[in-house]
């Protein structure tokens, strides 16, 4: 297991050196250039047996932003160091040395630089392994559908205050229907064109119950997508189930290494009951530690087989799942729109009646 | 005496028609005519005259404004300005301009009843508000006092009687140390009070019977008073539903702030709901406004001319009670010339009682109707226009969604519909 140490900085210099404008398709399958930047890692010394870290990775800006809300959220107590400006209004300053210091700056805070998605940002390349890139993408995913799932529940909320107030509103209408009536009975040039306008308001107090129902459609289609935000989530705890998987298979091959690695070299690093006895009660025969070699060896293959599988898997299912979820996002995007202007055909519909109504009462009136 | 119209016609269109006939019966400049045929000549207008008169003959114009708070030793109270212009000749000048307290009011509309008890005086804004704690010096309670104490002027003003009473033209003339001097000329406090106590004490004799058409006049305005009340009740009761509704209505921008802030596609359509929403409420808080500030005032000063319907019912059958008592105590007794002279103007005074009523019940209402009539008109139509806003916006909001997307035609047809 790699040690990172508390003082990230001590083992590693980064740079960022170099800017690049790539071209790719986005989410929605348009053209787009993009800039991306290269972060060059300089390891001071690599200890133990894990695979050497690239000397050098390249990440766009939107990966830092990603990293960054990945901070904020998971560390709320600390002040997270801010990234500069996405676009420089002097076209000749690139940001590279404002997203140098952010990674400086992370790297020397003495809680953030142990973070272990900050680690693999710095060193991990999405093709080989999905373990940095993952996390982040799934944080971001989980953190999107939380707000979302809250700020749907929100507006839920609202509306049902709203409905509960314009059927008031709109009830409170039909005692005007009744007191017209009552008072269309006393009077004689009057009467007729209060009785009738006493109608209309009937008619507008009854009115509401339609557009209520109507109304409903809109807020099930909301409750569909609050529906939707939990099961986004259960794919996200599944992805970090996996992910937790890999991670223990990685730790385990990694440890068996180095126990190889001391039994080859006669050297203890790694406190172990055998290597303890073993000092205790005097040194095993060769023969012993040539059949411990062996097994350690089966062990370390067996190990390295998980861990590729594991590593297959993950890789896997953050394809198909991220396929889906692209999907489901376009899907989204599609029916909430769809749903908002439906909304609006409703309200205007609403409104109709409501010309229609008073345009009546207003003609009642006029024959008072 | 000065001041009567008779003496004076200078109008001309219909109403010189009215004065006319006054004037006919009076050519020798005796005062005011007090045989009830005559009388009711004066009162019957036709409705067509009635109209006419309003547009064409208004020869005074009445202003109520200019609150400003005095301050004495005793007490701070409120002056509003009341400015007159006129063109009758029974005024000396064209144009006054002079400063009265609500007191002021209240003192003459009361001698306007006493001098005409079975006229229809419309009422003066209540002289203060039970609920809500509304202070006396507060601004919404000042300017909607102000606009009542304008109505009541015009509406006296208007009207064929009262407008030319003396105190009225005292009222929009004197300056305040004259008004002072004018309103200590009245009967006093004394006899004023042996009046109420005599009215009192032949109330509840009570009358032996009702003529039908007061009878049917009485149980009109018990039913119009409840109608009133209850329509200003409900009404109130709408215009609190509706500011309840606007605040809810209010929390939906926020919550579809944060939403766009989330998204990205969908961020511009949510953006436009946010605004719409702001629009429309603004569209909601000018409808809220026209209730209270135009409907509500109507109605309620529709509750008071109720009670005031009533007052004057009574005031006649006090009237009619007082010749009864009288009349019975003299069928009782020998015949006496000074005690038949004293029924026989009570008699008399009955008479021109139920004869002002009567013809004064067809002028209110008339009025009533027109009033009503304009104030529920102009309320349609602030509803219309409130709907036809926000579908307006609706419309908008809906459009700008429309250019990001392909819709199909049929999609944008049905949207051409509304």
């Amino acid at each position: 297991m790699v040690e990172r140490g508390t003082a990230l900085l001590r083992k590693v210099e980064i740079n960022v050196a170099e800017a690049e404008k790539r071209t790719g398709k986005n989410t929605v399958n348009m053209q787009e250039t993009y800039s991306v930047y290269l972060i060059e890692i300089r390891p001071a010394e690599t200890e133990g047996g894990t695979p050497a870290a690239p000397d050098t990775l390249w990440r766009r800006y939107s990966d830092f932003e990603l990293l960054r809300t990945y901070l904020l959220v998971t560390y709320p107590y600390i002040i997270i160091p801010p990234l500069p400006e996405k676009r420089y209004r002097l076209p000749l300053i690139s940001p590279l040395v404002g997203l140098e210091n952010f990674l400086l700056r992370v790297a020397s805070h003495p809680v953030l630089s142990n973070d272990k998605i900050f680690f693999l940002f710095l060193t991990e390349v999405s093709s080989q392994t999905c373990v940095a890139e993952c996390p982040l993408k799934i944080f971001s995913l989980k953190h999107y559908s939380d707000e979302l799932n809250s700020v749907i529940s929100q507006l839920l909320r609202v509306r049902a205050r709203v409905a509960d107030r314009l059927y008031g509103v709109y009830k409170v209408h039909g005692n005007y229907g009744r007191v017209f009536s009552e008072w269309s009975a006393i009077e004689k040039e009057m009467g007729d064109g209060l009785q009738s306008a006493g109608h209309h308001m009937d008619t507008y107090a009854a009115s509401i119950d339609d557009i209520l129902e109507e109304e409903e459609h809109f807020a099930d289609q909301l409750k569909e997508y609050l529906f939707y935000t939990d099961a986004v989530r259960s794919v996200c705890r599944k992805h970090e189930l996996i992910q937790y998987e890999l991670e223990m298979a990685a730790q385990d091959l990694a440890q068996k290494k180095q126990q190889k690695e001391e039994l080859a070299t006669g050297t203890v690093r790694i406190f172990s009951l055998k290597g303890m006895t073993s000092k205790l009660f005097g040194q095993e025969s060769p023969e012993q530690r040539e059949s411990r070699l062996a097994a350690l060896e089966q062990s370390i293959q067996e190990g390295e087989e998980t861990v590729k599988e594991k590593n297959t898997e993950c890789k896997e299912f953050m394809r198909t799942a991220w396929e889906d979820i692209e999907r489901f996002k376009e899907q989204k995007d599609r029916d909430l729109r769809e749903a908002l202007i439906s909304y609006a055909i409703m309200q205007i519909s609403m409104c109709k009646k409501g010309i229609q109504v008073w345009s009546n009462a207003k003609e009642c009136f006029s024959k008072m | 005496d000065k001041g009567q119209p008779w003496q004076n016609p200078t109008t001309t269109g219909n109403k010189s028609n009215l004065l006319h006939q006054m004037n006919t019966s009076l050519a020798d400049g005796s005062p005011m005519p007090n045989s009830p045929s005559s009388l009711v000549n004066q009162y019957r207008l036709e409705d067509d005259d009635e109209g006419q008169k309003d547009a064409n003959t208004k020869d005074i114009f009445i202003a109520v404004d200019n609150p400003e708070s005095q301050v004495t030793a005793i007490e701070t109270f409120i002056m509003y300005r009341v400015a007159t212009r006129t063109t009758r000749s029974e005024f000396d000048s064209s144009e006054y301009e002079v400063r009265r307290r609500y007191q002021d009011f209240l003192w003459l509309r009361s001698r306007l009843e006493d001098n005409h008890p079975t006229l229809i005086v419309h009422p003066l804004p209540e002289k203060f508000v039970m609920k809500g704690m509304v202070e006396r010096f507060n601004e919404d309670f000042i300017e909607t006092r102000r606009k009542a104490l304008h109505r009541f002027l015009n509406k006296i003003s208007e009207h064929p009687i009262l407008s030319y009473s003396q105190h009225f033209k005292v009222f929009l003339t004197a300056q305040v140390s004259d008004l002072a001097s004018h309103k200590k000329q009245g009967p006093g406090f004394l006899s004023r009070m042996g009046e109420t106590v005599r009215a009192v004490a032949n109330s509840v004799r009570g009358l032996r019977s009702r003529p039908e058409e007061f009878a049917v006049m009485q149980e009109y305005v018990e039913d119009f008073s409840n109608k009133m009340c209850s329509m200003d009740k409900v009404t109130q009761r709408i215009v609190k539903e509706q500011r309840e509704y606007l605040e809810e209505l209010k929390q939906y921008s926020p919550t579809y702030a944060q939403w766009a802030d989330l998204e990205e596609e969908l961020a511009d359509p949510l953006k436009g709901v946010v605004s719409c929403v702001v629009q429309c409420s603004k569209e909601s808080e000018e409808q809220i406004h026209h209730l209270s500030e135009v409907l509500v005032p109507a109605l309620h000063e529709y509750v008071l001319c109720a009670e005031t319907l009533k007052a004057v019912m009574r005031r006649r059958d006090n009237i009619q009670a007082e010749f009864e008592a009288k009349n019975e105590a003299l069928l009782s007794r020998k015949v006496d010339q000074e005690a038949v002279k004293e029924v026989d103007g009570l008699a008399d005074r009955m008479e021109q009682a139920n004869n002002a009523l009567k013809g004064d019940w067809s002028r209110w209402q008339h009025s009533m109707r027109t009033d009503l009539r304009s104030v529920f008109i102009s309320t349609a139509e602030k509803n219309v226009e409130y709907y036809e806003k926000v579908r307006q916006r609706e419309i908008s909001a809906s459009d700008s969604n429309f250019t990001h997307t392909e819709k199909t035609q049929t999609e944008l047809l049905f949207l051409f519909f509304f």
